[in-house]
Parts: structure tokens; sequence; C-alpha cells
């Protein structure tokens, strides 16, 4: 009786463990997809589409065909009855128009950068050697590029829909009963209160994970074997089952290591498809790795709406109502979660706030560019922004503290759980605690008296204050609200627990993780609950054919819902065992207590640790009748709700009024994720998604030119931050445990993305208030912020200009010496 | 084909290569030295970093070619006698990695970076870092692991 | 992305690379420390057939003193002038500007003479060369001849060397105990500048006695601020003086609108860097 000594002597959750994960990775051991080499393994290049909107009139892969080593040239017209049309999950009305959308393109094109062939050789240089002789040729039509033209209806992204519009989709508090009719609200603060109406910009956005997406499809033996750089590996699955008409068992996918996905891997793609066609025509293995420019250009991007948005208020700053007005553009086509992305900012708009009426509309048009899908918070950054930045022209408006605002109309910690505008139960939350901690290590008094003084001294470097105080609904989610909103698939995940008899465990998720580290997190989960050591826990995931279901990794829900599981499953596992141990101790099952790995006999020292429970359920030599051998156990979990997490996020931006040029001063994030199974960990998604919220506010944007080809088709133009662009944060936490989930955690993935941006461009609007700047349009650019300052171009609210600057196209020059004289 | 020989973590290697060959391509195909990894074709992203002659390049922007008769280490061949090399030590102590694509790439550019700065401050830290991207991290462990394999002597014993 | 094929020729003498640069013909490509070209090559931008690679000349690498100048080998990386002396001493403002060009890896690679025959005109090193007067050595079949900086940026990415010709080598004058500095405008760190403004100042008792400022990015070529280098001359080294000068610096310009900033916008941003180079050359 060994085991006991062996536990750890402190609990796992909440220790700062550094992660499992990190050995293979800063080895150079990890296995991403682009690593596989089988034999005879082919290789793919595609060919896209230069034309935005273009039909198709004729392809001559002759030539191609006959190139060195090339096995075969795949057309849309070769695969046209085979290759089906690319599924979105999540049609948010019944009579949302969707276009059909092929793998690849047959007889149009809808965006530049559609695959129109596939060159399949022995080397991936041989099949991009032989895609530059594919001869296609192309009649351009009328391109739909900008949102509000679209709007129109003037040209047709997809000519066969006869509109643009994709559905339009409503929330009313009064129709819903959650609340009152907030026209009516409007109206009487025109009368007699404040009424504040802005129209914001959300850029386009490209998630830009580092690990091009790659898939490798092997289709010998009896299965078909997909590797693919997915967030969702049961959702390919599933989906390759029913497009392409393959008995679901017939494939297994496989997520190895995952470089990254922020949502731009939770994607069912047509490089997907494309793969396992040519490997199926072929009969040999095949590899496609896409580059970086075809990632920013084909792998579908992020937010791009406009946001128009009526606030009024009592005199007193009391908020009485809010009504949204969205366009949103999908791109092309509509993704697997597509059109649904801006409907899940739907109900935070009202954030953390008691407003009494609220409206939500929103109508998605397609346009003629790359797709638009899930990014990093999708639909809540957007909504969080919208609100933060309203928040603060109200308090602008009425000449108050921006924090004393968002106090007088936000929900009391005593006030929870609180019945939102939407009809949400928000379960816990202490917006005081985490405000009043954040003001503190920000220093906000003495910033707001260094702003004075600059102010008052006309400091050519000027200092703004921004403030964010989010909350999000996030761990997609209950089946239930899934189903009501007419999302294709249910949010529950699952989890399974094996006890091996040497005593290790194996714990099987359905999530599937590309950088969170829930190798260590469910470690440390298992280690606690059935009391075996952090290391001897071996987590799983990833692999259809070992975690056989599953709903994957987004919208910040592994821990809160597929951690769950893992404890569900756990506490089978001990309920399995308990009558094992209770035979083998001769002792009546009701006497035994399992605390901290053991079962004991109560009022004895009496007992066995799991592992031997484990070990005698393996052999089996000596079970109670009818025990079944075996300790394994599997559990679903459903959420009843969402998960709230909340913050205060600060932000201090120095302004150089000479130049436009930003520079972060400041940043504290004080959020509250409930209980933290690992603080590390929490640290890190904060960070990450820190830079990712900030980047939006003052670098990112994905940009077009007139013909609807993307400017910004690589690093040298999509302006992901380095390490000399951004700060160290502060940042600390409040707790405020969940109650729909026993550990009590909150999700964290998308909370720093969420919350940051709105700080960042607050603080910017708010450097600018002297030079009676009311907004600047994102990403807020030295030029915009310039031309704010001195009042040219409408404030710098005027679209980014369309092009690049020419570093190694030399053919370019032409352009930029037009680009020069304009 | 040109034929080259070069040296790369330690071991001798000698090859037949099409001149337009990538080093990244070389040492990840022919070597199976996949810890090393290719993020963009502007290199900008840093990822394929590794050392030749025992200074810091990107591997995608070097030709196989251009390495014959030099030396290179990738990040497999930093750790020494089953020790961690004390930035890759920094990187897991810290948590300056999560999805870590971008690791091996960071990890050889810190250490290129310590060589020529034992001591260096934060603001040296990121500007030496501003050749690689992450996604992840926001930067912030990383910066404290380079400090942390600083106060260590990284610089001074690699 | 991977290039298309060519032909690879690593001479060891300049004679065997214009003799390969010959046979090339028009399709050669000359490949010094690669950190453009190959992002060309390998985004099939540009498709030489015959790749000319100049890592094996050793003569074309070094920096060395030759009395009143100092002579920088086309092929010496951006790290080694960097850490090089000489270029300290006599030449501080290419040391500051090099300090900021591109990345790490890149400055390990990345050449001197590669970048300058490259000639974009968003380069970090066109304006301080061409500021401080250098001269350029070609040679060809024919032989060598010199370009001084003001003939040698003739477009954008087009110098005076001719098809069939190499820059072997930079001839810099001394600017010994003038003041240098590179004021770069980015909005991230890796980006080339939006405008950058090169600044070498020679300042006697407060006074400045000579300037000389170059501009990059505000053109089709590195400019020279001639007009500010004039007004400069003899004024102290004061901010109202300088800002006063450094207001013409957008004269003659003709920036690009592009992503980043509009034509007015950079001109705005010329004259904002071009006082702050100066001052900081200056030492004030």
């Amino acid at each position: 009786m060994t085991v006991t000594e062996d536990r750890p002597a402190r609990r796992e959750i909440g220790n700062a463990r550094k992660r499992k994960e990190d050995q293979r990775l800063i080895t150079g051991r990890t296995k991403w997809t682009d690593n596989i080499q089988l034999t005879g393994m082919l290789h793919l290049a595609m060919v896209r589409s230069p034309f935005a909107h273009a039909k198709i009139t004729h392809i001559d892969t002759s030539e191609a065909k006959a190139a060195t080593n090339v096995v075969t040239v795949i057309t849309g017209a070769d695969v046209a009855e085979e290759q089906g049309g690319l599924p979105t999950a999540w049609a948010i009305t019944t009579d949302q128009k969707t276009p059909v959308h092929p793998s690849i393109a047959v007889d149009r094109v809808a965006f530049a950068g559609e695959i129109v062939a596939v060159v399949v050789a022995r080397s991936a240089a041989e099949a991009r050697d032989a895609a530059e002789l594919v001869d296609v040729d192309y009649e351009e039509l009328p391109a739909v590029l900008d949102l509000k033209e679209a709007a129109t209806d003037s040209a047709l992204t997809h000519p066969d829909l006869g509109t643009n519009k994709s559905a339009f989709w409503q929330f009313d508090s009064a129709n819903a009963g959650t609340g009152s009719a907030v026209d009516e609200a409007i109206a009487e603060a025109r009368e007699s209160g404040v009424v504040i109406e802005r129209e914001y910009r959300q850029q386009r956005l490209i998630p830009a994970f580092m690990e091009p997406r790659s898939f490798v499809a092997d289709p010998t033996g009896e299965q078909l074997t997909l590797w693919s750089s997915t967030q969702i590996p049961h959702i390919v699955r599933f989906f390759l089952a029913v497009v392409l008409g393959i008995p679901e068992s017939k494939i297994r996918v496989i997520a190895p290591d995952v470089g990254g996905g922020f949502g731009g891997k939770l994607q069912f793609t047509p490089e997907e498809i494309i793969t396992v066609l040519a490997a199926r025509r072929t009969g040999k293995p095949c590899k496609y790795t896409e580059t970086r420019s075809e990632s920013l250009m084909s792998g579908h991007h992020g937010r791009d709406q406009w946001q128009k948005l009526t606030l009024a208020a009592k005199s007193d700053g009391t908020v009485t109502g809010l009504k949204v007005d969205l366009m949103a553009d999908l791109g092309a086509y509509a993704g697997v979660v597509g059109g649904g992305v801006p409907i899940l900012g739907a109900f935070m708009f009202n954030a953390i706030y008691k407003f009494p009426a609220y409206q939500f509309n929103c109508t998605n048009y397609y346009t003629n560019k790359t797709w638009v899908d899930a990014y990093r918070g999708a639909g809540r950054p957007e909504a969080t922004f919208a609100i933060e930045r309203m928040m603060t022209e109200l308090a602008d408006e009425l000449g108050v503290d921006q924090l004393e605002i968002r106090e007088k109309n936000w929900i009391k910690h005593e006030e929870f759980p609180f019945t939102s505008v939407c009809g949400l139960e928000y379960d816990s939350g202490n917006y005081e605690e985490a405000t009043a901690k954040a003001k503190e290590m920000f220093g906000y008094d003495e910033l707001l008296a260094e702003q004075r003084r600059r102010r008052e001294s006309k400091d050519p470097v000027q200092l703004g204050i921004g403030v964010s105080t989010f909350t999000e609904m996030c761990g997609l989610a209950p089946s239930r609200v899934l189903g009501s909103l007419n999302y294709g698939a249910g949010g529950w995940e699952h989890a399974a627990v094996r006890m091996l008899p040497t005593g290790k465990v194996e714990v099987v998720t359905g999530v599937s993780p590309h950088g969170q580290g829930h190798e260590t997190a469910w470690s440390q989960i298992i280690a606690d609950r059935l009391g075996v050591p952090f290391e001897d826990v071996e987590v799983l995931h990833g692999d259809t054919q070992i975690s056989h279901k599953g709903m994957d990794t987004y919208g910040s829900r592994s821990l809160v819902v597929g951690g769950e599981a893992v404890v569900k499953a756990a506490d089978k596992v001990i309920e399995k065992a308990r009558p094992i141990a209770a035979h083998l101790l001769e002792a009546s099952v009701d006497d035994l207590e399992f605390k901290e790995g053991r079962f004991g006999v109560k009022g004895t020292d009496k007992g066995m640790g799991i592992a031997e429970v484990a070990l005698a359920s393996f052999t089996a030599h000596n079970l109670p009748d009818g025990v079944e051998p075996g300790l394994d156990s599997d559990a679903t979990f459903d959420p009843s709700t969402f998960s709230f997490p909340h913050g205060t996020h600060l932000c201090a931006v120095e302004i150089d009024t000479e130049t436009g040029g930003v520079k972060m001063r400041k940043y504290v994030a004080v959020d509250d994720v409930g209980n933290i199974v690992n603080p590390l960990i929490v640290a890190g998604q904060v960070h990450g998604g820190l830079v990712q919220g900030i980047a939006q506010a003052l670098w990112e944007e994905a940009v077009y030119d007139d013909a609807g080809t993307l400017v910004s088709a690589s690093f040298v133009d999509y302006l992901v931050p380095t390490a000399a662009d951004t700060i160290s944060f502060d940042t600390d936490h409040t707790t405020s445990p969940a109650t729909s989930n026993s550990l009590g955690t909150k999700g964290v993935g998308e909370a720093g993305a969420i919350a940051s941006t709105p700080a960042v461009v607050n603080a910017v609007v708010d450097a600018l208030r002297p030079f009676g700047v009311k907004d600047v349009r994102m990403p807020c650019t030295p030029e915009r912020i310039w031309k704010a300052i001195h009042d040219r171009g409408a404030g710098g609210d005027e679209p980014t200009e369309n092009a690049a600057m020419p570093h190694f196209d030399e053919a370019d020059v032409a352009d930029r010496t037009d680009g020069a004289s304009a | 084909m040109t034929r080259i020989s070069l040296k790369v973590d330690g071991a001798s290697c000698s090859d037949d290569v099409e001149p337009r060959m990538l080093l990244v391509h070389y040492l990840r195909e022919r070597l199976g030295k996949t810890g090393t990894v290719i993020g963009c074709d502007t290199s900008n992203c840093g990822a394929c970093t590794v050392h030749l002659d025992g200074k810091s390049v990107k591997s995608c922007n070097v030709l196989a070619v251009q390495a014959d008769g030099h030396e290179v280490t990738t990040i497999e061949g930093l750790a020494q006698d089953g020790e961690l090399h004390p930035v890759q030590k920094a990187f897991h102590d810290c948590h300056a990695l999560q999805c870590g694509f971008c690791t091996p790439g960071m990890i050889m550019q810190s250490v290129d970076l310590l060589n020529e700065n034992a001591n260096p401050s934060e603001e040296e830290i990121r500007l030496g870092l501003e050749g690689n991207l992450c996604r992840c991290t926001g930067y912030h462990n990383i910066v404290k692991a380079v400090q942390a394999a600083a106060s260590e002597g990284a610089g001074a014993s690699a | 992305m991977i290039p298309a094929q060519f032909e690879y020729v690593a001479p060891t003498t300049v004679e065997e690379a214009l003799t390969a640069l010959a046979e090339g013909g028009e399709d050669a490509k000359v490949l010094a420390g690669g950190q453009s070209l190959l992002p060309v090559l390998r985004m099939r931008l540009n498709v030489p057939s015959v790749v000319v690679d100049l890592g094996r000349i050793d003569s074309l690498r070094g920096v060395r003193d030759d009395g009143d100048a100092i002579v920088v080998g086309a092929m010496t990386t951006h790290s080694d002038v960097f850490h090089d002396p000489l270029v300290r001493e006599h030449a501080a403002v290419l040391t500051e500007a090099i300090e900021q060009l591109a990345d790490p890896q890149v400055r390990h690679r990345g050449t001197f003479g590669g970048a300058l025959a490259h000639a974009d005109p968003a380069g970090d090193l066109g304006a301080p060369v061409l500021a401080l007067g250098a001269t350029f050595t070609i040679a060809g079949q024919g032989g060598t001849r010199t370009v001084e900086a003001d003939d040698f940026f003739e477009d954008l990415f087009t110098t005076a060397v001719q098809e069939g010709e190499l820059l072997t080598e930079i001839r810099i004058p001394k600017y010994t105990g003038w003041g240098g500095h590179y004021e770069k405008f980015v909005r991230v760190a890796h980006q080339w500048p939006i405008v950058a403004v090169a600044a070498a100042v020679k300042v006697d008792g407060g006074t400045i006695t000579e300037a000389r400022v170059g501009l990059t990015n505000m053109g089709s070529t590195p400019l020279r601020a001639r007009s500010v280098e004039q007004a400069l001359a003899g004024q102290p080294a004061t901010d109202e003086a300088v800002r006063a000068a450094a207001a013409s610096a957008a004269e003659g310009t003709n920036p690009p609108s592009d992503l980043n900033g509009d034509a007015d916008y950079r001109r705005h941003l010329a004259t904002v860097l071009t006082r702050r180079a100066v001052l900081a050359a200056a030492g004030a």
C-alpha cells in the first residue's frame, strides 16, 4: 500500500504547472501535419483565380499534364459530380440564401484566390512548376467589393441568388418579453435625455495562425485517413462523410500538433476535400501545404461589419435603451459558422449593463471577397467594441468619468444571478472589485493628472486613457440554445478516462487543442479528482479513432465544457471502482470514502489506492459477482448555460501629435474567469488575446484593391505586430466562480481579444479629445490619427489606401508610379 | 543538381540538390530536421530561424547550395548531452510558448541575441526579436524567458 | 513556395562572375545576400535562368581605410558594416541606419552592396549613402568605372549598374567628427520605413556648419534634401532654427500613396522626421 505516499501533497488545480506539451515543442520534436511523409506520397499545388468574379470559359491542362512527374491535373469540371458543396452549419434563418460552394470552381469564380485547378505531382516543386502551366481563360464579371454597395444589389456576388443579401436576423427585447421597446426609449431620450448615435467599422481581419494549413490524405488501408491542421477534426470527419458520401465509419481524421487557430482553423475547407479527392483518384497518399500568401488570401477572414448604434440615456447617465443595426460581410460564401458569427454577438451588446430596452438587427451580405467566419471572439469583440466605445462617448457627452458612467449602469455584484435584457442569466461576477483592482494597478488618478498637465501645456505628446469593462458569453454551448438558433449541431463535450493496469491514466477528450495546454490542465484536473500523480496522466485528443466523439475547440469552450466532461468521467471511474474496493477490503460500499486517490474504510486505517483497484479490475481474479472488469468510463457534458467571464481593462497610450504615432504606455487587465486551473496558462491566454485585440485597434487590416485583389496578402502588408511593437502587460484577476460547472471555471481563450480593442481605441480617442476628435477608424494608423488631429480626411475616417509598397514585385513599378501621381 | 557538403547539428552530410532548394526544405525533407518550420514566403515570420556558422539566419531565405561548406545548427542541435539549452529551459519555465510553431525560430533567435548581448534590456530583447512573429503569447512571456535565460548566464555559456 | 528551376554558378572571383553574367545574358540574376532576391524567386515574381552567387568571392567582403575615405566591399553583410569601427567613426549615420534595417537575421545575411543594387526606394541604405556622397565602383567586362551617388539611383529598383555589370565596392568619404542620425518611421518594427531621414551634421560651437540630409521612400529613388542642407548651414543647432530649415524637406519630392499613408501625409512626415534627425545628429 504505497500509493498513498506517492500521492501529490498539494492540490493540482490552481497550481502553476509548467506545461507537459513544452518538451516536444522546445526541442523541435513536434508532429506538424506538414512533417508527415508517406511512401509514394504525391503533392498538390493549387491554381487560383486572380479575378474576384469571373466566368471560367476554358481551362487547358495539357501542358501541365505533360510536365515532369505530374500525375494528374484536376479541374472543377472533372469532379463536378463528386465534390459536392461545402456546408454551413448555421443558416441563421430558415430562408437564408446560401450559395453552392464547390471546392474547385466549376464554371465561375466568386473571389480572387478561389481554386480552379489542382496539380498532383511527385514533388511539391514539380506540382508548383506545372501549376504555372495551367492555362485558364476567364471572362470577368462585375465584382461586388464594398459591403454598403452590396446592400444595393447594383451588382451581384452570385447572380443566381438574385440578391447579395443572405439573411436578416433580429432580436427585440419587447418582442421577446425580456425588456421594453427600444424605439420608445430612444424617442423619450430625444425629448428629455441624451441620444448618442454612431457608426463604427469593424475592419476585415485575418486570423494569421502561425502554422500554414496542411493536409495529408492517405487512401490506403480500410479507412481513409486525413491529417489536418484543424481545430475541428470531429466536425471535419462528419462533413467529409456528408459531402463526399463516404460512410463516416470509413474516415479517420487526425489533428496532430496544430500551430494555432484563433478560429481560422474552425473551418471545413476546399483544400481538405481536394486532398481527399486527389488521394482517392490517384490511390496514393497526397499532401497539400499552403503558402502564407495562399493562407492569407483563401483561409477565411474575420470581422468585417458596419455597426450603426443608437444609445438612449437619461440626462443623469442612466441608459434606457440600445439599438444596433449591423451589416456583416460574409465574403463569397457562408462558412461553417458563417452567418452565425455576428449572431454570437447579438446578446452581448448590452454587456454588463442593466439596459431596460434593446434591439439587435443584423443583415448579412455576400461580396466577391474571401469568405468571413470565426476569428477569436467571433461576434463578441464586435459587440464589446461597440458598447464600450458608446459608453465612453456617453461619458464624454455628459462630461463624466468613463468608469463612473459604467458603474452607474452595470449590474452590482449583489444582483447576481442577473437576467439580462436578452434573457441570459449571468451567474456570477463582481465588476466593482475588478474595476477597483484595475484602477489601483493602473494608477488611474495619477495618469489622469498627467493627462491634464499634458493638455494644459499643449505637449506634442498627448496621453489617452482607455477603458473597457467587458463581459462575454462563451463556453459554446448549451445544445438546446444552439438548436433554438437554428445551429446544425449540439454543444456538448465528451471525455473518457481509462485506468491502465500499470496505474497510468489515459484521458481521452473530445476537444482538440492547438496551443491551449489541455494536456497539462486536464492532467491537473484528473490528478486532483483521482488522486494520481500529475505525471501519470496522459491526455489523448485530436484523432477520431481514439477520441471517437467530440465537438472540438473554439468559443472558449474546452475547459468549461470539455473539462467538466473529464470531471464527470473521472467520477464514474470512482463509482465503478467503489464496489470492487469494498469487495477487496471486505467492507460495505457505504463504509468507503474516496479521498486523495484512496478508498478508506471509515473509522479504520484500512484502504486501497485507485491504481490498486485498477489492477485488480484488470486481472479480474477477484471481482464481486456481476461486476464487469474495467473501470474505464465515458461521460458527456452539455452545459445548461454559457460562461460569463468579465474584466476591467485599462490602457494608456501616448500619441505623438506631430506624426500620429501611437505608443502604448501601460496596459492593465484584471479578468475574472472564475476558478483557475492553471494560472500560467490563463495568463498566457490573456497576454496573447490582448495583443490580437490591440492589433485590431492599431495595425491589422485586410485591404482589397478596386479589382478585388487582396493587397495585404503577405506579412509585409498584413501587419502582425512583433515583440518590438508591444509592451509587457500588468495582469491580475478576481474570482467569481461559475455556478454552471463543478469546477467553477469560466472561459478565457477569447477574453483578452474581446476586451482590449475598445480599451485601446478609447485611449486613442481620449488623447485626441482636445482636438475635437470623437472617433478614429480602425486600425488607428498614424496617418488617420494625424488627419483626425488636423481635421483632414473626415477626422481619420477614410478607408485605407488600397495599394502596397512594391518591395518584391518589380513588375509593380507602374502601379506605384500611378499611385504617386494620384 | 549540385553537390553540397555541410555540417548540420554536428553531423556531416552530403547530398545532390537542385540549386533552387531552400535550406529549410533541405533540412526538413532531406535530413528530417522537421523541428525547423516554414511560416511565410517573405521572410517576415522567422519561424525557420537556424544558425549558420553560429549566426541566426532565416533558412527560408538561404539556398541549400549557399550553405555548402558551412555549419548549420537547428533547434534539434541546441540541447547538449541531453541537457536543454538554458534558453529552451527558460521558455518552458516562463510559459513562453503556446502552439509552439514559432518556438524553434524564437528560441534560435533568442540564443543569437544573447550571444551578441549577454545582458540585454527589455527594449533590446524586443528589438532583437523583431524578425520573429508569434501569434499566441503576445510576446510577454517570451521576453520574460529571454530575461530569465540571460540571468542564468545563457549568453556567456552559449 | 519554391522558386522555379535555375542554373547556379558560384564564382570565386569578380572576373569569373562577370563571365558567368555575360553567358547568362538578360536572364541572369545576381545573388548577393539574397534577402530580397529569394522572396522574389520563391513567389516566382522573377524567373531567372541563371543565378550567379557572389557569396564565394572573398575579395568583395570587408571594410577598409583608404585615406580620406572608407571603402565597403559590396558583399559585406549589414551586420559586419554595423560592427565596423571605421564606419562608426567616419560615417555614423550609416551605423545608425543599419541598426534599424530589417531584422537581425536579415542583417546577418543581407549585404551592403546587394541592398543598394536592389534599389528599393524604401530601403534604409540609399538615403544615408546618398547624403554622404558615396562613390560606387562598378565592374564590367570592359573594366571598372565609378559612379557618383547622385547618378547611381535611377528609378525604382533601377541603378546605374547595367546588365552584365557588378557593383563591387562603395567608397564613402570620411565624415570624422560629424554627428549622424537615422530617423525612421514605421507602424510595426519589421516594416520598411514609411518615410525615413538620414542626417549627417557638423556642429561647431553650437552652430551647424554643414549638413547632409537624405530621404527614404519619398520618391522612386532615395533623395537628397538639398534645400534643407542649404538652409541649415550656419544656423544654430536649436529646435527653432532646425524646424524652420526642415520645413522644406518635402520640396521636389514625389512620395507614393499606399496602405501606410498617402503622399500628403508622407510630405508632412518628412518635415517632422528631418527636424528630429538633424537635431539628434547635432546632439541637440
